[in-house]
């Protein structure tokens, strides 16, 4: 079993723990397109080696994606932010990885480069349960691309953890919206971490933005929309109940979040 | 065992080479290999800031690095932050708050410390709170360290 090493804040605890024995470790950090972001289209292309810390300071990501941007941020530590990637949150295939639902969110694609060729696939499609992904045997992510945004629009991403630092999602929301020129919502995504074995993409939620200025009724349908949506385990970290409604408080927070945003607040 | 890999890198501005097992971490060689135990290992898991070192002026925990990875890098640890035995004003502002007790926590919290301070010169004592969120102290309830960083910061501020 060979495996990828980005910035190994996962892999290398889980070869220290025994959980995982590679027979091979391939370092991708020495490929130097890796570490890349490129403006595309309108977007940018994150490498998948470039680090939380060096995507912080990217002032262009930063005001195209706010969300994802402070999803990313919100990995470990300071030391864990110095190495961890997004590709790597994303590859872990926790659950609870901060970053997935913002990027589902910011409609995100990742491209996969394997023996034949590359391909690239919606974000949602990689975690296919706790601990597992879609890449097939010699296939790897080399980047995120996270597109072109419309004008008047904004994203966000809020989690609940017990702490203020260094702890992980309880639940996780990020919000992608679009206004017309009026205010209305044009477009609209929600998605959440941490309340089922697969981040879940909450189409309901969305639909219940779309086509309204965002009020208090809309935002009430979309929580309500996020809460049913839920799929979450008892465990520690928190009960069913508890997921349940609070992935509905931090969705309509984070819309509210995102709206700001796209109101160029 | 696999075959030792060779890695030729720079240490607090030195040249260094060593031979390392492929999933040795970074702490390891330092601390069995090279002889610099300055840097700690606490959980060894990347939860509590020990270890940290910087790796091409960012901020690690080396426990979370392998040392194959350290080829061509520039690595600095808290052997190379005194200059010919005299502290800098960082290191002294712990002695004078008291900063530490047991002092396992305060390599790395100095490390980290540095490296704030080389980021943000004017940082605000939250600021510095997050920053070091993952450096864990068990002995001094963190506020006479986040007072030595404050006040370091104040002093370098005004010599700079």
């Amino acid at each position: 079993m060979a495996r990828v090493l980005a910035g190994g804040t996962d892999l290398i605890v889980q070869m220290k723990s025994g959980r995982l024995e590679p027979a091979l470790v391939v370092d991708v950090k020495r490929i130097p397109a890796m570490h890349a972001i490129t403006a595309e289209g309108g977007g940018y292309r994150i490498g998948a080696a470039v680090s939380c810390a060096a995507l912080g300071e990217h002032k262009g990501v930063k005001s195209l994606w706010p969300g994802v941007v402070e999803a990313a941020k919100l990995i470990g530590s300071t030391q864990v932010q110095g190495r961890a990637t997004m590709t790597g949150n994303l590859c872990n295939a926790s659950p609870a990885a901060d970053s997935v639902p913002a990027l589902m969110a910011a409609n995100a694609t990742v491209r996969v480069v394997g023996k034949s060729g590359r391909r690239d696939v919606p974000v949602a499609d990689i975690q296919t349960a706790p601990g597992k992904t879609s890449l097939a045997k010699g296939e790897l992510i080399e980047s995120i691309f996270l597109p072109a945004r419309s004008p008047n629009s904004g994203d966000a991403y809020l989690r609940f953890i017990p702490r203020t630092e260094m702890d992980i999602a309880v639940v996780g929301a990020g919000v992608g919206l679009t206004l017309d020129s009026g205010g209305t919502c044009t477009a609209a995504r929600v998605a959440l971490c941490a309340v089922g074995p697969r981040f879940i993409l909450v189409d309901a939620a969305a639909k219940a933005l779309i086509g309204t200025k965002i009020d208090a009724a809309a935002l009430g349908k979309a929580a309500a929309a996020a809460s049913a949506a839920c799929q979450p385990i008892d465990d520690k970290r928190g009960t069913k109940e508890f997921r349940i409604k609070v992935a509905g408080v931090l969705t309509r927070r984070a819309a509210m979040k995102a709206l700001e945003r796209a109101r160029g607040k | 065992m696999m075959d030792g890999i060779h890695v030729k890198t720079t240490i607090n501005g030195d040249a260094v080479e060593y031979v390392c097992e492929p999933d040795e971490t970074l702490l390891d060689v330092l601390r069995d290999r090279l002889g610099l135990t300055g840097t700690k290992e606490g959980c060894g898991s990347g939860d509590c800031g020990a270890c940290s070192v910087t790796v091409d002026g960012r901020l690690i925990c080396s426990c979370l690095m392998l040392g194959a990875e350290a080829q061509g890098h520039e690595i600095a640890t808290i052997e190379g932050m005194a200059e010919g035995g005299k502290l800098t004003t960082l290191q002294q502002k712990f002695l004078d708050h008291a900063g530490l007790q047991c002092g396992i926590c305060t390599p790395g919290i100095l490390v980290a410390a540095e490296a704030l301070l080389k980021k943000n010169a004017s940082p605000t004592e939250t600021e510095v709170r997050y920053w070091l969120a993952g450096n864990l102290c068990r002995c001094t309830g963190y506020d006479k360290i986040i007072r030595a960083v404050m006040d370091a910061a104040s002093d370098m501020r005004r010599s700079a």
